[in-house]
């Protein structure tokens, strides 16, 4: 298979030679899944907090639901975005279909199932260990809940690269409500889908490569800023 | 102290360029194209696109489907210009309101390639149809791209004229992929099948292995490009304007020239025949 030797070798000169097509397409999708991180966290991590602390009838079935909506497949998302983006669906009137927001809506939809179910597991473990402490302080839910987040705020921290992971390499629901146009709304892994049904399985191998490095870099960068943060809390 | 003006200068102004480039962006001129992953993986619009946009100021952008769902798409409304290759599905949706007239663009044809090992003895024959029956009959393998496409209805009207219904094989000798050309392509190299392929995807395929050509110069191989102007009496939203710019461009003699001209490999992808 020379397809790896040479995929390798495309991926490195890609990224010296810092092809704007290239720069384009990446900055793109950095765009839309941080994005779609970011309102994932807006919504899930209330859902989950609110669920590990609450006490309230159905609540089992609730965690339930969460935990199986972490495995919402993709194109299937794609597509209900799509029948509600279409002109001919009941939000066509905002226009959204094959733009970027499209895209940061569906993924924004995949992930935030993720952000709640796992931020639910972080906060009620340590709610648990915190329970006692609360009570004999009387500490109100509000502030319980804020101290709660701010304590586990590294695992959540995890929980929202997990969820980074999940949109940056899904291609299912992008390619639906994006369309994978040139210079809108490739982005990585539209694009790669793209030249491997061209049949030029090195340069999409290459491309896949790029895309691994990227979420490296991200992965790397946030355990960074964690590293940083708790030297100078210990300092 | 210009120095701190220059330092706070910079961000303004870069701020203030991403706004203004943004604000231009969406008054940029533009139309929505659901097209065939044929035209696009060829690398057609590519080469044709830039040309249109620099006449005219208009960006096309392109959403390269399935034709069977590149209809539909057009049939809610989700894009101004339909350009694909099934003449009696598109003569359908502009009989049935969707769109508002026809027209011939370009034709190239339909090839059957396989592997080197001819398993069907069809190499070098001219029949499509008798090609078919040979593969069926020798149980040898095909990939059908099975999505409703362009490609997919020209490939199940030829197995109804050799009077064989392939779906008996299915899974067996038949294989249905349900994905685009690119994709067949490479699962047809993959696993030695016969395939049924537009010539213009075929010669701009990377993958190709020691495949080649198995049948082709059959007439019943005609595979002609139709272009329609989403009605905009049933989507209101239709950019009527741009749309027909592009149509009248495409069919005029700047847009037939310039698909004349475009070539891979020094070969010709496709023929441009309008109709004056």
């Amino acid at each position: 298979m020379q397809d790896f030797s040479e995929a390798f070798g495309l991926a490195f000169r890609l990224v010296l030679s810092a092809d704007p097509d290239l720069l384009e397409i990446i900055a793109l999708s950095l765009k839309v899944s941080l994005s779609a991180v970011a309102i994932a966290c807006l919504v899930g991590l209330p859902i989950g907090t609110a669920v590990a602390m609450g006490r309230f009838r159905g609540r089992t079935a609730v965690i339930i639901l969460l935990n199986a909506l972490m495995g919402l497949p993709p194109v299937v998302v794609g597509l209900l975005i799509y029948l509600l983006l279409s002109n001919a669906g009941p939000l066509g009137w905002m226009r959204l279909l094959y733009t970027p927001t499209a895209m940061i809506i569906a993924q924004a939809v995949l992930i935030a199932p993720i952000v709640a179910a796992l931020s639910r597991e972080v906060v009620e473990q340590l709610s648990t260990e915190y329970a006692e402490q609360f009570r004999s302080l009387s500490v109100p839910p509000g502030s319980a809940a804020t101290a709660l987040l701010w304590d586990a705020r590294y695992s959540l921290l995890t929980v929202a690269l997990a969820g980074f992971g999940r949109a940056i390499a899904e291609v299912g629901a992008v390619i639906i409500v994006g369309g994978n146009i040139d210079h809108l709304t490739r982005v990585m892994t539209t694009a790669i889908a793209l030249e491997t049904s061209k049949g030029d399985l090195a340069l999409a191998l290459g491309l896949g490569i790029v895309l691994i490095t990227i979420a490296l870099s991200v992965n790397a960068a946030v355990m960074a800023l964690r590293l940083t943060a708790t030297r100078y809390a210990y300092a | 102290m210009l120095k701190k003006v220059l330092t706070w200068a910079a961000p303004i102004t870069l701020l203030g360029s991403v706004l203004l480039s943004t604000a231009s962006l969406a008054e940029e001129k533009s139309i929505l194209v659901q097209s065939t992953t044929s035209t696009a993986n060829s690398g057609l619009y590519d080469y044709l696109l830039p040309k249109f946009t620099a006449e005219t100021g208009i960006k096309v952008n392109v959403v390269a489907v399935g034709t069977g769902q590149a209809i539909k798409n057009a049939q809610n409304g989700d894009g101004d210009v339909l350009l694909v290759h099934a003449k009696p599905a598109e003569e359908k949706f502009v009989a049935e309101g969707w769109g508002v007239e026809r027209f011939d663009v370009m034709y190239n044809d339909f090839i059957i390639v396989g592997p080197p090992s001819d398993p069907a003895k069809v190499a070098g024959t001219r029949d499509a149809v008798a090609a078919l029956k040979a593969i069926a009959a020798s149980r040898s393998l095909f990939a059908s791209r099975g999505d409703n496409s362009g490609t997919n209805k020209k490939e199940i009207a030829l197995w109804k004229e050799a009077g064989i219904d392939p779906k008996t094989g299915s899974g067996d000798w038949y294989r249905e992929t349900g994905s685009g050309m690119g994709a067949t392509l490479n699962a047809s190299v993959g696993m030695g099948a016969y395939t049924l392929t537009d010539r213009g995807t075929w010669i701009s395929f990377k993958n190709k292995s020691d495949y080649r050509i198995a049948v082709e110069g059959d007439k019943g191989l005609f595979n002609q490009y139709g272009v329609i102007l989403v009605n905009p009496a049933r989507h209101p939203n239709v950019k009527q304007a741009e749309g027909q710019a592009f149509i009248d461009w495409i069919l005029g003699d700047q847009g037939q020239s310039a698909i004349a001209s475009y070539q891979l490999d020094g070969q010709q992808l496709f023929f441009p025949n309008a109709k004056k």
